[in-house]
């Protein structure tokens, strides 16, 4: 019922969906070194899988750097309120803001 | 409105923090955090904690619900609890991970609550028959910089996450979002971590697939 038709495929000692559960782990650097090799080889032979293994870091890649959602403002003062702190709303930690400076003096 | 936790209620089970021993810290300076401060109840040392994680948590909250209104309100409700409860917190664990713990917690119950309040059944998850085939191989990996990260781009890859199963979001939101390490996240979600790793790359498929159907059609606007 699933896509089986389309990965009916021939003689590559592992199949592209065997390979298919280990990529994270390739891709993480966390393969044991004949499973990489296996991947590598396999990845030259396969320009689907090649595309898999690549697009599939870059994934990984472009949600590593995408933006953290800060809590806006009005919920800041907010959260503080509820937690009896408003009185410390007005300090911004340097290690918690990338916009300040770093925290190097004592 | 607190009303989860209100007066003999409280699930003592929320707070028990992971045996293990504290991991490598990629999120905050959490070395300066006073424990026993906090635990005497000191003020300055709570409001240091909201400091360093208010905006973290807030992250995690608004991508398990989708809602930044209901993020905020999960927050408050889990930065409560957390002080009310500080006297589970022992420090064998990193603070970070126990206030991650019961944010996605808070976030969880009033999912499930507006589950319950709304008519309609939740989706299948097929988490073990699903099928995780690539079906997409337009090759993206190597286009423009510019193209791969715009802010059109951002938008999408947020709105991808919310079409994630539950089960594989919260892996892949402490995972590859807010940098938790493999063994942090099962910490905070009660998971192996073989079922960590599992859901963790059945997330980052699902995701690539989304992102290669979005670039293709991208590429093809361009060319015409
Ligand atoms: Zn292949």
């Amino acid at each position: 019922m699933t896509a089986q038709t389309a990965h009916n495929h021939s003689d590559k000692h592992k199949s592209c969906k065997e390979l298919l559960g280990d990529l994270s782990l390739y891709i993480d650097g966390e393969a044991e070194a004949d499973l990489c090799q296996e991947i590598e080889q396999h990845m030259a032979d396969c320009e689907n899988c090649r595309v898999v293994v690549d697009t599939l870091a870059k994934t990984v890649f472009l949600y590593h750097g995408l933006e953290h959602n800060r809590m806006p403002g009005e919920a800041r003062r907010r959260l503080y309120k509820a937690l009896d702190l408003s009185d410390y709303l007005d300090e911004p930690d340097p290690a918690s803001s990338s916009t300040n400076r770093k925290a190097d003096c004592p | 409105m607190l009303y989860l936790f209100s007066k003999g209620e409280t699930d003592e089970s929320l707070y028990q923090e992971p045996a293990s021993k504290p991991m490598t810290d990629h999120v905050a300076p959490e070395n300066t955090i006073d424990v026993e401060a906090l635990r005497a109840g000191d003020r300055a040392a709570f409001a240091r904690v909201v400091s360093l994680y208010a905006d973290r948590l807030y992250n995690l909250a608004l991508k398990l619900t989708g809602d930044s209104l209901e993020a905020d309100d999960v927050v408050q409700e889990a930065l409560i609890s957390a002080f009310k409860n500080i006297r589970h917190f022992e420090g064998r664990s990193h603070i970070s991970t126990w206030l991650y713990r019961i944010t996605h917690n808070a976030a969880m119950m009033r999912l499930r609550k507006k589950r319950v309040d709304t008519v309609s059944m939740d989706a299948p998850l097929q988490l073990d028959s699903g099928d995780m085939v690539p079906r997409q191989f337009f090759d993206w990996c190597c286009l423009p910089e510019k193209e791969l990260v715009s802010s059109e781009t951002a938008a999408y890859m947020e709105a991808a996450i919310q079409q994630l199963p539950e089960p594989l979001k919260e892996v892949f939101v402490l995972r590859d979002i807010e940098g938790l390490s493999t063994a942090e996240t099962g910490e905070v979600l009660d998971l192996s971590i073989p079922a960590v790793k599992s859901r963790l790359h059945r997330a980052r498929l699902f995701l690539r697939e989304q992102l290669s159907e979005y670039f293709a059609d991208h590429a093809r606007g361009i060319d015409q």
